[in-house]
């Protein structure tokens, strides 16, 4: 969309949310895009630069509470994540990048203004949630079980207008029962950091959105099929 | 067992000194490890106030920091060891219990050099009411339960704004740092060189952003920003206050150990040490708890580092050789449970070279080497890894509790 055919990828403001090695999504999304002979584009937009408006793929990473609510205060005042998504494109954002698309969130004990983009709202809960995370996703969604590792010690509220990405078979995510949230292209989970390297189906739910193409050539997942296998298998004697 | 030390303790802190080192004692021939924290554990249970009391008389150096606390410890009481017997933690054990055993094991010292887990700064200066403290980096390490960074700052931050008489020997080029030591009136700076700056993007003061500049960064809102410092690293030596040059002969690799032997220079000149006297002493350390150790097995020389972190990973590639390397991922307890830090550290430094990946979390690394196009081979066990490579240098990185398996398979090689 952006610049010729290429799908472009924006990663938010690296300098503030990047916590967890989120990167990762973004060398992921990539790889798998070249690896099918689509041309990619990759950019790091700075919180002191401007978004762009019409890029592909937009992702959120994890942040601290500062960076976190500084993040908001930008994205507010830009205005681009907001245009984007007018114009379809697709949004990923992980944990508090993810808390960042709800109405509110707190941060420093403070309650901040969120970007509105997803009906969800987020609070403190009575305890942070550290550990393995797991769900079988919405089966609209024809996906895999989600797998991944949380860290946050804030409560997610969805409203009527987004549905759960997952239900918690491990860990806790948005309350205990339910794990992030979709509606149209956009997309949330608590799973953090590099979310896609364990969820590689999930990456290509992505693009697909992305490319608006039904089908994607297969890759070999042979190591995030054993990290899936290793990890389903620790986390059920746990 | 009295000696000059404990002659001017009360009873209570005698017998638990004296119980203190037996149980270590006892802990290292049961092959528990070095036993300076069950030692240390049992000296404080019969006396609280053991740490103080064995403090007491003492002029002592606190090194803290996230990355090269252990290593620059030893650099330090080197340095410091021109002016005569120094106690240190020796073995890593960075926290009160160890602390306590290390002064007990001692005996009387008139100066002590004691690593300290950065969590347990505040504790340990109210404790033990150091001459000088040192303030090395502060960056993301198990922030699956460490304090965010952020405010890991905002605690040391506190802890020196009490204890405004302590000498402060803090790195310029950290931030966080910075924003940490400048609580203090009495800081000496140094620049040891930062390679890791992802943590320090946002100022700890006032939140807004930092900006970087060659050697320089500065908070864009507030007057935070790099101070000048008077100790700096320059090629393969350190320059002192006075700018004189310092050659620095070391028998441990990296760009990062001459920044580590710097702030060592630093915090012995504190003490008076000046570093044309101790800078000859800094060669004496070869290898510190197994890091950097040289062990021949079948005809391979292995070397081993330790990596807990993205910064120390970066260090780490520093060092290595062009040679086969392996490379071991565990996410134990002491490792921190979360494998997503893979993704902040950049491997491509490893192409090129034999990879070979192992440990409890091989897979992890396997996902994040393939995404970084930097092959390799997974094998099951380090013996499997040794006969995998020619004869010659085979590299080892290894995450902590990684780091202790091997070393256990070189029969604890220190
Ligand atoms: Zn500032």
């Amino acid at each position: 969309m952006s610049t010729d055919s290429a799908i472009s990828i924006v990663w938010i403001y690296p300098d503030l949310l990047s916590t967890y090695g989120d990167r990762g999504n973004m060398l992921i999304l990539a790889r798998r895009a070249a690896l099918r002979g689509f041309p990619v584009q990759t950019i790091e937009v700075r919180s002191d630069q401007p978004l762009p408006n019409s890029a592909d793929i937009y992702l959120l990473g994890g942040g601290e509470d500062g960076p976190q609510a500084l993040a908001a205060q930008r994205l507010l005042a830009d205005g681009g994540l907001h245009r984007a998504v007018a114009q379809g494109s697709v949004v990923f954002a992980v944990c508090a990048g993810y808390q960042l698309l709800g109405g509110s969130f707190f941060a420093k004990g403070a309650k901040c203004g969120g970007l509105n983009l997803l009906d969800l709202h987020s609070d403190r809960g009575p305890s942070r949630a550290v550990g393995e995370l797991g769900g079988t996703i919405d089966p609209r969604l024809g996906l895999p079980p989600l797998t991944g590792f949380e860290n946050h010690g804030g409560r997610t509220h969805l409203g009527p207008s987004v549905a759960p990405l997952a239900r918690v078979t491990t860990g806790i995510g948005n309350d205990g029962s339910t794990e992030g949230a979709w509606r149209g292209k956009l997309l949330g989970t608590y799973s953090h950091g590099p979310a896609l390297a364990r969820n590689p189906a999930l990456a290509d739910l992505l693009l697909r959105w992305a490319t608006g193409m039904d089908v994607l050539a297969p890759l070999d997942d042979t190591w995030s099929d054993r990290l899936r296998a290793e990890r389903t298998a620790a986390t059920a004697v746990s | 067992m009295t000696d000059g030390n404990t002659a001017k303790m009360p009873l209570r802190a005698k017998v638990a000194s004296s119980v203190s080192r037996t149980a270590a004692a006892l802990s290292r021939a049961a092959g528990r490890g070095d036993g300076s924290v069950i030692g240390g554990w049992i000296g404080l249970k019969i006396d609280p106030d053991l740490l103080a009391h064995l403090a007491n008389g003492r002029a002592i150096a606190l090194v803290s920091g996230t990355n090269g606390k252990t290593t620059t410890t030893r650099l330090t009481a080197a340095a410091v060891g021109v002016l005569g017997p120094v106690a240190t933690n020796s073995f890593g054990a960075n926290m009160p219990t160890g602390h306590t055993s290390a002064l007990a094991k001692a005996g009387h010292t008139p100066y002590a050099v004691l690593e300290v887990d950065e969590h347990y700064l505040a504790q340990v200066i109210a404790a033990t009411t150091p001459r000088v403290v040192a303030l090395l980096n502060l960056s993301r390490d198990q922030l699956d339960r460490a304090k965010e960074v952020a405010m890991m700052a905002d605690l040391w931050r506190t802890a020196l704004a009490g204890h405004p008489d302590i000498l402060v020997v803090a790195n310029a080029d950290d931030p966080m740092v910075v924003y940490a030591a400048t609580a203090s009136p009495r800081v000496t700076w140094f620049s040891a060189g930062q390679r890791w700056h992802d943590d320090s993007w946002v100022c700890p003061q006032c939140g807004a952003p930092i900006e970087r500049q060659a050697d320089q960064w500065w908070c864009v809102n507030c007057p935070l920003r790099r101070p000048m410092p008077q100790w700096t690293v320059e090629d393969d030596g350190v320059i002192d206050p006075r700018g004189a040059w310092h050659k620095v002969n070391l028998q441990i690799p990296g760009k990062v150990n001459v920044g580590n032997a710097a702030t060592a220079l630093a915090v012995a000149a504190q003490f008076g040490v000046r570093p044309t006297d101790a800078v000859g002493r800094l060669s004496t350390v070869t290898s510190v708890a197994g890091r950097y150790a040289q062990v021949m097995r079948d005809g391979r020389n292995i070397r081993l580092l330790l990596a807990k972190n993205p910064a120390s990973w970066l260090e780490a590639f520093d060092m290595v050789d062009h040679a086969p390397t392996l490379l071991s991922i565990n996410a134990r307890d002491p490792d921190g449970l979360d494998t997503s830090w893979l993704f902040d550290v950049d491997f491509s430094p490893l192409r090129g070279r034999q990879v070979l990946i192992t440990g409890d979390r091989a897979y992890d690394l396997a996902v994040r080497l393939e995404v970084n196009d930097v092959p390799f081979r997974h094998v099951l066990s380090f013996d499997e890894a040794v006969t995998s490579v020619p004869p010659g240098r085979l590299e080892v990185i290894a995450n902590y509790t990684a780091f202790q398996d091997i070393r256990a398979e070189l029969d604890r090689v220190n």
